[in-house]
């Protein structure tokens, strides 16, 4: 087996070297601050590894391509921020709808609109969630360090093959940007999930939409020996529009609960000091950093203070969640919003007036000072 | 060793940043070391005072941004101006003398060298100055040696401009020990 190579990168970077390591084959994008460098760095990298890169003309242009180029049998990507996902929403829907494999990066800026071009923020928590309309289930993932963000966009093709479904790489800004080390692991060290095709022959009659009794859906190449529908419309096992009460109630149970079943299995998330944790930090992303800061130097001092770091946001990991914070007293998220996580995190724990929230939204990533602080009001000790 | 944490400043174009990313590389992938480093993007990153942030340890790094550093590097009279007040008591506080002047107002071993002279007297390209404060950085600060930083150079830089490069680097080292 060949030598891990260990390189000193942004993570935006970490992410191109990710992807490629997963079998990247097309990304088509329009380059956003702060998510440029993946599309600067794949610009060069894909085509050297044999795959195309186009930049497109805008972001609606550049997720309908790579749905497109998914189709015809390739794994693909785009990166993006806040301005570029909202419009990336109705073709976001589309691959929920029709089920196909892609990966969709958002380094967060801040927001709304233009917002904070070249400042953090984890804003987008809800839109990933919700950002498309209609009733669906969608898998969101984020890191906190290099090594967790190349691993956490490798398991995000994973789970598009598997689950025939977008995901979503919630990224931010000082993650993108900052530079660190990050171990590119030996080829073949990281499983990877390659596209379940069909077996059935050409000239026999394909069903695009028709589970094998595993539930998955085996696909056949856009354009190749097959030839079927593919639409947004709600559709029967041959791809074709209907609006039968059956078919319709069918498949939105189908999409959604391909998603949520498979939740336990989908939940990453790393955990420091839990056991006799009388203050748990929730965290993820950049702030899980700050946090991480201050649970190691409250630690050293004796203070009973634990983190929960969550990488899978969507679905939402709520039983672990429930499970981690049930004997502490007191559960502070933090993150960089007004408190999109805190809201999951209430609904999750058994009392949710024992949930705080520490939080920054000025565009400056939250700090262990920011975190010291919040932690002192909630202990009774003042400012 | 105790953790560093280093705040490089100038303006856009004099190559602090790029300087800061040789400086953290040579300490992760040569020295066996963990560093971060990080920048101010966006508008105040284009003229103005620009900053780059490294951390450097022996130990994870995990709040990636510096607050109060150990080791501040001026290169310019606004980025002095600026960040002079946040240095850490008992730091180090590296400018040049031919870009600021300092007003000897800080906690901190003050440091002014005349780097940007040497390099035109020695090397005559301005290009390398950031080169040379690196060296200047490493000769007083011992944290990495300076063979790391020229293997970097060579994987970064074309090699018709690794000798200049290299002579910059010497000319810094040269001048941190001749106030040692």
């Amino acid at each position: 087996m060949e030598e891990p190579t260990t390189r000193f990168v942004q993570g935006n970077e970490a992410c191109v070297e990710a992807a490629l390591y997963a079998g990247l084959e097309f990304f088509a994008g329009y380059p956003i601050t702060p998510s440029t460098e993946v599309a600067e760095h794949l610009a060069i990298r894909l085509p050297q590894a044999g795959g195309r890169f186009i930049q497109m003309e805008d972001e609606i242009a550049s997720i309908c391509a790579i749905v497109g180029a998914s189709l015809t049998g390739h794994k693909v990507m785009t990166a993006t921020s806040g301005p570029g996902f909202s419009l990336m929403q109705e073709g976001l829907g589309y691959a929920v709808m029709a089920e196909i494999p892609c990966v969709i990066v958002n380094v967060q800026r801040g927001g709304p609109s233009t917002g904070n071009p070249t400042h953090v923020s984890q804003g987008d928590v809800f839109q990933a969630r919700w950002g498309t309309h209609g009733d669906h289930a969608i898998v969101a993932m984020t890191a906190s360090n290099h090594q967790d963000l190349f691993d956490v966009t490798v398991e995000a093709f994973n789970i598009a093959e598997t689950f025939r479904t977008p995901v979503i790489l919630l990224f931010d800004e000082v993650i993108g940007h900052m530079r660190e080390k990050l171990v590119i692991p030996p080829a073949g060290k990281i499983p990877l999930v390659e596209r379940l095709r069909t077996s059935v022959k050409g000239g026999v009659d394909y069903h695009p939409y028709l589970p094998r009794e595993d539930g998955r859906l085996p696909m056949s190449d856009f354009g190749g020996e097959h030839r079927y529908n593919v639409t947004g419309l709600f559709h029967d096992m041959w791809g074709f529009p209907s609006n039968n009460p059956q078919v319709v109630h069918g498949l939105l149970r189908h999409l959604v609960d391909k998603i949520q079943n498979n939740a336990n299995r989908m939940a990453r998330y790393k955990e420091y000091y839990l056991k006799d944790a009388r203050t748990i930090l929730v965290s993820y992303g950049s702030s899980a950093r700050s946090a991480l800061h201050v649970v190691k130097n409250r630690r050293a001092r004796g203070e009973r203070l634990g983190l929960l770091e969550l990488q899978t946001l969507w679905p939402f990991p709520e039983h672990i969640v429930r499970e981690k914070c049930e004997t502490a007293q007191n559960v502070v998220v933090v993150e960089m919003n007004m408190g999109q996580v805190l809201q999951l995190v209430k609904q999750a724990v058994d009392d949710p007036d024992k949930v705080f929230l520490a939080n920054r939204v000025d565009g400056g990533l939250i700090t262990p000072t920011d975190i010291r602080n919040i932690l002192r009001l909630i202990q009774g000790k003042g400012v | 060793m105790a953790r560093l944490r280093l705040v490089f400043s100038g303006s856009g174009g004099q190559g602090v940043i790029t300087a800061a990313i040789v400086f953290a590389e040579a300490a992760v992938i040569h020295e066996n070391l963990t560093a971060v480093q990080s920048q101010s993007y966006g508008p105040e990153a284009r003229g103005g005072a620009t900053r780059s942030d490294v951390i450097i340890s022996d130990k994870d790094i995990h709040f990636p941004k510096v607050t109060q550093p150990n080791v501040l590097v001026c290169l310019t009279q606004e980025a002095y101006n600026k960040f002079y007040p946040i240095i850490r008591p008992g730091g180090l506080l590296l400018t040049d003398t031919r870009f600021v002047e300092t007003a000897r107002k800080v906690d901190a071993r003050q440091r002014e060298l005349p780097m940007y002279q040497t390099v035109m007297d020695q090397v005559g390209k301005p290009i390398v100055f950031n080169i040379c404060m690196l060296g200047a950085v490493i000769g007083l600060t011992g944290v990495i040696k300076p063979a790391s930083v020229v293997k970097v150079l060579e994987t970064r830089i074309p090699g018709a401009f690794l000798e200049m490069n290299q002579k910059a680097l010497e000319l810094g080292v040269g001048l941190a020990e001749s106030l040692n």
